[in-house]
């Protein structure tokens, strides 16, 4: 029994005190994060990074993974309670949470949500237990032109996920890889885009790109119109769902974790689209339509299980292939590589506790969260009213010390400033963050692969469509950008993300 | 005639970012053949479909009414954005503790809620803060006290 073998290994990993003790301290941030309003997880994972680099690989990334998830949580419940998703994938929470809070039925709804997850968090995980060693051997085969298709695929979804209009999404994709291309070229050794000047010669810190785009960024546009936040529900009671409320949710819960496993390992965001496809499967099936967007339960019930499975799914590529399906995956393979641990195919078999470890800890994480959120909800209630003003020099802190502590280097600082101005123009201009660091990240890996696959081929372009699982993976990429391009998918998919916002 | 400022701004940005790096590229690095891609071979591919898209995001610009923006948070921004390069140029002379009560003192301004002794104590609370958590707890190797204030810091809080 391999499996159980496996399960074995991970669970003596993060069964460790010191792991435990950081699972938990991840979960405890992540859950903050998610409360407090104007930061979201990829820019304090960014920023934390650095501060993890001294822990051991797996006891760092299982602490990262749950700031992942906790900040899962504490979106929810900034949902539920004031109707602003702390996380864009419990938007859909805020339309019928919000209303239950409304009603008086807070304390159900974040209830719900909780054990939703669970649940969900739960089946994810053996379903990566399961799916992610065949998927690494797989993957073991794969040369450079299947990878290299691998990612066009992944950064074409990447796209077609992305809200707002398709041509800027592709334009921010196409500005990561440049952006990420600057440094020491892999083949020849030449320095590129550094101007001479020597602290410019390595390659821009992703850290400084993250924190820029996404905190910096974040923070400008919450200062552009400061208001206080209103809580409504200021002492939550009655957390216990009633037996009717339990059998009304077993469903929703189960379908939304099914769909959120299947479509969180989808590249570009699956968890979002996971809460949303479940949202609209759930109106569709219920025998009482009307009650949604009035308090329904089952729309609370299947959405959250369905980003939480997605979120934790989304894993799986990152770990069998080393490609990351959204941000905070990216920064995920970012910390491997700081970590020196090469992501891909081998992670399973080069870093067996690592990979085991982390995948365990994540069940461990969620128990720790259902503890966490509901038992203490009265404690994050009164977090919500934090005024912004004394969060973001907080912020400003820990970001300029994380970033300098990695090299000491007073232009990571400056890159900083200028991701910064740049993100907030670029999101303020209508373009999203996320496709220009994913193709940050994946810009060298792409090119070393292109290259690569092209010597192998001797010059001749056409390896990527006669290679079988390469042409299939393209072919799959054509799909999806003609699917995103078609008039009627296209109006659809702007009703979804205007509904989002 | 009515256009997208939204559009035209993001397509300019878009093109300014691949001529960057299209004409740098030209300037330094060699192309080489598809058989065998120089350093400059995938830069400057990449510049020129950025180039391409800015020009089609700005073109498309014209068919689409303009929307409007929202206020400027230009306090914010000269804050926020100057902070980082603050931080930056002081921490070697000054040391980490100095450099981190100034910069949270500024970044304070950047909302316009902020008082002046709201924005002091939230400067040495947070200093203190940092110190314990990331010197003291996590041993960061920054120095709390640089050159430049040290002979005055070190009777006090010795060498650190």
């Amino acid at each position: 029994m391999d499996l159980l073998a496996n399960l074995g290994l991970g669970l003596s990993v993060a069964l460790q005190p010191h792991n435990l003790m950081f699972a938990f301290l991840g979960c405890l941030l992540g859950t903050l994060i998610g409360v407090l309003p104007g930061i979201g997880p990829t820019a304090t994972i960014a920023m934390l990074l650095p501060i993890t680099m001294g822990l051991d690989p797996a006891t760092s990334l299982i602490m990262l993974a749950g700031i992942y998830y906790g900040a899962q949580y504490g979106g929810s419940t900034t949902a539920i309670l004031i109707n602003l998703p702390g996380e864009s994938s419990s938007a859909v929470t805020a339309i019928d949470g919000y209303q239950m809070a409304r009603q008086g039925r807070a304390g159900v709804a974040l209830a719900t949500a909780a054990l939703g997850s669970f649940f969900a968090g739960t089946v994810a995980t053996f379903i990566l237990v399961m799916f992610a060693p065949p998927l690494a051997r797989a993957a073991l085969n794969f040369g450079s032109a299947e990878y290299f298709s691998l990612m066009v695929l992944g950064l074409i979804m990447a796209v077609a996920l992305a809200h707002g209009s398709i041509l800027k999404a592709t334009a921010m994709i196409v500005v990561g890889l440049l952006f990420g291309l600057v440094g020491a070229d892999l083949y020849s050794g030449a320095p590129r885009f550094s101007f001479g000047i020597p602290e410019l010669a390595d390659e821009v810190n992703f850290v400084a790109v993250a924190v820029g785009v996404f905190g910096i960024a974040e923070i400008l546009r919450n200062l552009e119109n400061e208001t206080d936040r209103d809580v409504m529900v200021k002492k939550v009671t009655n957390l216990w769902p009633t037996r009717a409320d339990f059998r009304r949710m077993a469903a929703p819960v189960v379908r939304g974790t099914a769909l959120g496993s299947i479509l969180g390992v989808l590249p570009g965001g699956g968890a979002i689209l996971a809460s949303f496809a479940s949202y609209s499967v759930e109106k569709k099936l219920s025998r009482t339509p009307q009650e949604f967007g009035h308090g329904a339960i089952e729309g609370v019930a299947g959405p959250e299980s369905a980003n939480n499975a997605g979120a934790q799914t989304s894993f799986i590529p990152m770990l069998t292939l080393g490609i990351p399906a959204n941000p905070v995956m990216a920064l995920m393979i970012g910390a491997m590589i700081i970590q020196g641990i090469v992501p891909g195919p081998n992670v399973v078999n080069q870093n067996p506790s690592l990979f085991w470890g982390l995948i365990a800890s994540m069940w461990t994480g969620n128990l720790m969260l259902v503890l966490l959120n509901l038992p203490l909800i009265g404690l994050w209630v009164r977090l919500l009213t934090i005024p912004y003003y004394l969060l973001f020099p907080a912020i400003m802190a820990f970001a300029a010390i994380g970033i300098y502590s990695i090299n000491s280097n007073a232009y990571d600082l400056y890159a900083l400033a200028l991701f910064g101005a740049l993100g907030y123009t670029l999101v303020r201009f209508g373009c999203e963050p996320a496709p220009l660091l994913l193709g940050f990240i994946l810009g060298p890996m792409l090119e070393e692969h292109l290259r690569r696959a092209m010597i192998i081929s001797r010059g001749d372009p056409t390896v990527f469509v006669t290679r079988p699982i390469s042409a299939a993976l393209l072919a799959f990429s054509v799909i999806v950008l003609v699917i995103v391009l078609l008039p009627a998918v296209r109006r659809k998919r702007e009703e979804v993300f205007v509904e989002e916002e | 005639m009515t256009f997208n400022r939204s559009d035209l701004g993001a397509g300019a940005i878009f093109i300014a970012i691949g001529l960057f790096f299209g004409v740098t590229t030209l300037a330094e690095l060699d192309i080489g053949t598809a058989r065998r891609m120089g350093p400059g071979y995938f830069p400057i591919a990449l510049s020129g479909i950025l180039i391409l898209l800015g020009l089609v995001i700005a073109a498309k610009s014209v068919s689409h009414d303009d929307e409007a923006l929202g206020p400027l948070p230009w306090r914010g921004l000269v804050v926020l954005l100057s902070v980082p390069v603050i931080f930056g140029v002081l921490i070697r002379p000054l040391g980490m503790a100095p450099v981190l009560a100034l910069t949270t003192f500024v970044t304070a301004f950047a909302s316009r809620r902020m008082s002046v002794k709201a924005a002091l104590l939230l400067a040495v609370g947070l200093t203190l803060f940092c110190v314990v958590v990331f010197n003291i707890g996590l041993g960061l190797p920054l120095r709390l006290f640089g050159p430049l204030v040290e002979p005055w810091t070190r009777p006090v809080f010795g060498v650190r």
